[in-house]
């Protein structure tokens, strides 16, 4: 892992994104720096999704600008530094882990391929599975699959996208152990849902999108200062259901 | 343009190593071919039409038709779960993206046509001799440029309900350059003919491929970018 | 100050205007090709056609050739409006080389005996036809409408380059074959009267073309501002 850089790894300023009259984003701004969380919440159709996209830099803003360490999200240089979970694997069923993995690891020109996928595996506890097709393996063990998929490269900025859809109990728990060990040691996280409380306990900032710009940004615990930990996430929930109302 | 090559046939050797563990597509590709030579034997009049009539038609009916059925799954595996989002996401040039889906195609559709071309023989008895260099050579030069096109519309159609039917409609003008030429030049190495009068489709053949893949590699990035 | 809704609303009436001129003067061209010009010593009175049909045929590949360069200026500005003209040229040309298709056998079975034949202008145009025809469908099967604009600007770019290819390769297949060649006068040169009220035919549909375009393009920009409007 670099050491964290000075100032925040992740720069949105003002993103817009629309399409002729539609508006999904309205002027969104973020900024995130290694060793943070931050929990984005909001209704179907508030644009997360399209946020996301934009900070991956899979898409294009209409207006603004999302840089990662200065560098523009859509440049080769900037994508090495991101990683993406999505609550879809992004593996080729067909193919073994090891398989998937030394694909996305010579697509990221990381150092001698299948070395590096068996390595990542071995530390999920996936190496006798790891050459079975991933069609056989688990919801939950493709979740860790996918997890080392995304952190293979080594990125500072980890993007998740309702990473807990479809998961059972025992994997979610797993799931968030894993990430808060990876926010714990520097990796920033930019954490989609549409269910804040299963990630409330990993946020160190949170964040409420609705009909396209915030309608509360800020550190978690919110204005009662720290460790309201309770509290904080009821007050997050009713203004949650305000925005869903009104 | 080391990175670029190693990208694109990283992408290449990916796509070929899903189709080899299920090998469903293929076979299927394989079989429609091998079913379109069936029908076309039975479906003319033997006394009126002789086989060396229809001959070049049939194979290049053939040949194109089961193309675009083996170009359908190319993007319909990255669909499946997100699998696009990834190569997207990887700091690799669309052009690169491209060329691997494209060179993985070739490879697709020239296994289906190097099964369906002994097939042909045999089912028309054809004379091939003295042919069979210069009908490989129209086969890849007519290839070349339909399935680049292919590709793209492949990439496109597997975001729409109906891709079965889109990519064929999307397709079909895109066929007729190559389809003309090839036919025209099949027809006349078959014929025996002599070279100076086919060179000139050649030449025509080549200058689509030229023109169609350049254009494709550089579309390929703005299409897929958002 | 002009809201957008009212220039809109501009828009479509200049090109109702613009197509009802034209309509008027496709009358006065029925009217010279009926009246005017010689009657074609070999094919007689449907020939006439030919003042209708190939102007008909040289609108389909105008309004293409407008879709390509929509296309292309689309992918580099990203202008949805770019979008919106591309679609509507898109929707006039389809009609243009539908109507072409449907009239040409319509006249062609009392002088050639057969509904279709090969002409290089109704293959052409077939093509054409094909290449509006995939585009819209395209477009139809397409929700996000950035995504619908991009996949159809590289259609319409590539069909664009096809055209030459497929002008050069059937024009190479008819010298093989020889067919009858149909809706052209047999004089190497056309005669006076023809010429001018082709000329005519040929700025009447470009009229047309301008009108329905326009009046098209203002239609869907007026949708899609009420579109924008009921969008949260």
């Amino acid at each position: 892992m670099t050491p964290p850089t000075a100032g925040p790894l992740l720069q949105a300023n003002k993103l817009e994104r629309h399409f002729g009259a539609a508006r999904v984003l309205r002027g969104v701004s973020l900024a995130v720096s290694p060793g943070e969380c931050h929990l984005v919440v909001g209704p179907n159709g508030a644009g997360k999704t399209t946020l996301l996209r934009l900070l991956a830099g899979l898409a294009r803003p209409s207006a603004g600008t999302v840089t990662i360490e200065g560098v523009p999200a859509r440049e080769p240089q900037a994508r090495r530094r991101i990683g993406l979970l999505s609550h879809q694997s992004q593996l080729y069923h067909d193919l073994t882990a090891v398989e998937n993995l030394a694909f996305t690891a010579r697509l990221y020109g990381v150092a001698d391929p299948v070395a590096a996928a068996r390595a990542g595996l071995a530390a999920m506890g996936l190496a006798e599975r790891a050459d079975e097709p991933v069609r056989r393996l688990s919801r939950g063990m493709i979740q860790r699959v996918a997890i080392v998929r995304a952190l293979l490269h080594r990125p500072g900025l980890l993007l998740l996208d309702e990473p807990f859809t479809g998961l059972d109990q025992q994997s979610s728990e797993q799931t968030l152990a894993l990430l808060a060990l990876e926010r714990a040691a520097g990796q920033a996280l930019v954490l989609v849902t549409h269910d804040a409380h299963e990630a409330w306990e990993l946020a160190t900032h949170a964040h409420l999108l609705v009909r396209g710009v915030w309608a509360t940004s800020g550190p978690r615990g919110g204005e009662g200062g720290e460790g309201e930990g309770e509290a904080s996430l009821d007050d997050f929930l009713r203004r949650y259901r305000e925005a869903q109302r009104g | 343009m080391g990175d670029f090559l190693r990208a694109a046939l990283a992408v290449a050797a990916k796509d070929i190593r899903v189709e080899h563990r299920s090998k469903t597509a293929l076979i299927a590709a394989i079989a429609f071919a091998a079913l379109v030579l069936v029908i076309f034997n039975f479906a003319r009049d033997a006394a009126a039409v002789s086989r060396e009539m229809l001959a070049p038609s049939v194979l290049w009916i053939t040949f194109s038709f089961s193309g675009v059925i083996a170009l359908n799954r190319s993007f319909a595996l990255e669909r499946e779960n997100a699998a696009l989002d990834g190569l997207l996401l990887a700091p690799v040039s669309r052009s690169a993206l491209f060329l691997g889906k494209y060179l993985a195609n070739l490879a697709f559709v020239f296994t289906v046509e190097a099964v369906a071309l002994p097939l042909f023989v045999l089912f028309f008895d054809v004379d091939l001799s003295g042919a069979l260099g210069g009908i490989v050579l129209t086969a890849v030069l007519a290839t070349t440029g339909f399935v680049a096109v292919g590709t793209v519309f492949a990439a496109m159609t597997v975001r729409t309900r109906f891709a079965e039917l889109m990519l064929p409609l999307l397709v079909l003008p895109f066929l007729l350059p190559p389809v003309i030429g090839a036919v025209q030049v099949t027809a006349r190495l078959l014929a025996g003919r002599p070279v100076s009068e086919i060179a000139g489709w050649l030449r025509i053949l080549g200058f689509y491929d030229l023109v169609f893949v350049t254009l494709c590699l550089l579309l390929f990035p703005p299409l897929m970018d958002e | 100050m002009m809201t957008d809704a009212l220039r809109a609303r501009c828009l479509t009436r200049r090109g109702l205007t613009i197509s009802a001129l034209g309509l008027l003067g496709l009358a006065a061209v029925y009217l010279l090709a009926l009246r005017y010009t010689p009657v074609e010593r070999f094919q007689g009175l449907p020939q006439k056609i030919f003042y209708v049909h190939v102007p008909a045929a040289w609108s389909a590949l105008l309004a293409f050739s407008l879709v390509g360069i929509a296309s292309i200026l689309y992918l580099w500005l990203r202008d949805p409006r770019l979008d919106r003209f591309a679609e509507s040229s898109a929707a006039v040309g389809l009609v243009f080389s539908l109507v072409m298709l449907t009239t040409g056998p319509l006249w062609g079975k009392p002088v050639w005996g057969t509904w279709w034949t090969w002409d290089a202008r109704l293959t052409f145009t077939l093509i054409l036809f094909f290449l509006f025809l995939g585009y819209r469908a395209l477009r139809g099967a397409l929700q996000d409408p950035g995504e619908r604009a991009r996949f159809s600007a590289v259609v319409g770019i590539l069909g664009l380059v096809l055209v030459p290819f497929v002008h050069l390769t059937v024009y190479l297949f008819r010298t093989l074959h020889p067919q009858p060649i149909v809706l052209k006068p047999s004089a190497p040169s056309l005669p006076e009267e023809m010429l001018r009220t082709l000329l005519l035919s040929l700025g009447v549909f470009t009229v047309l073309l301008v009108g329905f375009v326009t009046t098209r393009y203002g239609l869907a920009t007026q949708a899609s501002l009420q579109g924008g409007e009921d969008a949260g």
